[in-house]
């Protein structure tokens, strides 16, 4: 049966359906929903999970980092500054190959201060081993949230999963959404089963010093996780999920009107949802317009990237973060994909990939302004999507 | 894939870093020593084993930083060159 629920809501009742033995956040805009309904579902004795309240992010991860170190389900989720507190702790939950799954809330990253949505704050992690998922609406981000579990504690994986979901758009939006029962993700998600745990009676060392000697082969067992396991075991959980929830999750990416297509869109996030919007008033008008929407941003999927992508004559990356001083990071992705297939020879055909970058620290991005990026002719590689130039000028706000 | 990284139990025993040392060690006289602990507590390699005028450490691990000699309160504990 189809509730009526506010995002943040549904990802606390659904994390809560997943049975996670400790839970600990600190509470920041917009995620805080998130962690209220998990600490309210605990507090009412319908999930037996230590709720932990802590003093910073900080201490949040490092708390599930401890936690799941002893084998027990973890969970956490944050937003922009928050996220970067957490930093170095994610990197350490990573490099020890711990599951935490935890939730991103996107919202922009300060200076100057700003609470709304868009994508720069997860970028910051883009490079830390983590598995980072991209939810376009509710449904989708509980539904990622049930499968980020089962892909981060397969023992061919063990790597963290954020999922990411746009700050306000999807956690304080609502929309109906459909929770399954508790008996089909007890079915779908058995209990975490570490490969090795802390535990006073076998004693082992966790997270020693390594030399130049072995940290080599850390980084490069993630790495191989990355491109082999966890993009096979994605592509397996979303099948197995489909099945066995009767709803169709997409695995690493989403094909929308493209099969056609000469001109395709490429995105991550809620976005996607006026763009398909933008793809359906193209069509109506003859466009041969698809998106590619990337739900799984790392790994990378680049060779299916660069497939789908290759035989267009123009795809145009819509992305809601910057890399400033270079490019959008999504924009960067695809060129390479494209550009690693160009040169092991398959295609032969390069498309034009021009990239805009829009949306940040909660600027509306309309349907009208994502078909007009459609009509424009231009080659950019990181325009700015709707600036106002009476907005610049020497520092003083008069 | 996997690193090799998590590892039993105090494999760091293994390693004797005790091998180089300040270029001076502790001597434990064992005469006045009321059995008060602190050297025991205070050392920062967890070396120093023992009980009441029975005190010493263990030198494979000992840096000899001399913090014993220095907290013991009756001087009973003294630095010597190796």
């Amino acid at each position: 049966m189809k509730q009526f629920l506010e995002g943040a809501a549904a990802i606390g009742r659904t994390v809560a359906l997943c049975r996670p033995g400790v839970i600990c956040a600190y509470p920041i805009t917009p995620q805080t929903h998130i962690v209220e309904e998990l600490a309210t579902i605990v507090a009412n004795g319908e999930l037996n999970a230590e709720f932990i309240n802590v003093e910073s992010e900080h201490s949040a991860a490092s708390c599930v980092l401890g936690a799941i170190a002893t084998g027990v389900r973890a969970y956490s989720s944050t937003s922009s500054q928050g996220l970067l507190l957490m930093a170095e702790v994610l990197f350490n939950i990573a490099g020890l190959r711990l599951p935490v799954v935890m939730c991103c809330v996107n919202r922009a990253v300060s200076a100057p201060i700003n609470i709304w949505n868009d994508q720069q704050d997860i970028m910051v992690l883009r490079d830390a081993g983590i598995i980072l998922l991209f939810a376009e609406d509710i449904q989708e981000a509980c539904d990622l949230h049930i499968q980020a579990f089962k892909i981060a504690e397969d023992h061919s994986v063990m790597l963290p999963v954020i999922v990411n979901i746009d700050g306000f758009i999807l956690s304080h939006g609502h929309e109906p959404v459909e929770l399954p029962d508790q008996q089909l993700v007890d079915k779908f998600l058995p209990r975490y089963s570490p490969l090795y745990k802390l535990d006073p009676s076998n004693p082992m060392t966790f997270g020693a010093l390594v030399g130049p000697e072995w940290y080599l082969e850390t980084r490069y067992a993630i790495q191989q996780t990355m491109n082999n396991e966890v993009k096979k075991k994605i592509k397996d959980v979303s099948e197995e999920f489909t099945n066995l929830f009767n709803r169709t999750s997409f695995g690493l990416y989403e094909k929308y009107q493209i099969d056609d297509a000469e001109t395709a869109y490429v995105t991550f996030g809620s976005i996607a949802g006026p763009i398909k919007d933008a793809v359906d008033e193209l069509r109506v008008k003859g466009e041969k317009v698809g998106l590619l929407r990337i739900i799984c941003y790392r790994p990378f999927p680049q060779e299916e990237v660069a497939k789908i992508l290759s035989r267009l004559k123009k795809i145009i990356v819509v992305e809601k973060d910057v890399s400033l001083g270079a490019t959008g990071a999504l924009y960067q992705d695809v060129v390479t994909s494209l550009y690693i297939e160009l040169q092991k020879g398959n295609g032969k055909n390069t498309p034009k990939v021009t990239g805009y970058i829009c949306g940040l620290g909660g600027r509306d991005v309309s349907i009208d302004d994502i078909e007009e990026l459609y009509y424009t002719g231009e080659l950019v590689s990181s325009k700015f999507v709707s600036v106002k130039e009476e907005n610049l000028g020497n520092f003083l706000m008069k | 894939m996997f690193a090799k990284i998590i590892l039993p139990a105090a494999t760091g025993l293994n390693n004797k870093t005790g091998s180089w040392r300040s270029g001076k060690r502790p001597k434990f006289l064992q005469k006045n020593c009321t059995g008060c602990r602190m050297c025991y507590l205070s050392c920062p390699e967890g070396c120093i084993s023992g009980s009441k005028k029975t005190y010493n450490a263990d030198f494979d691990y000992c840096k000899g930083c001399g913090i014993c000699v220095q907290i013991c309160p009756v001087s009973d504990i003294i630095m010597e060159d190796e």
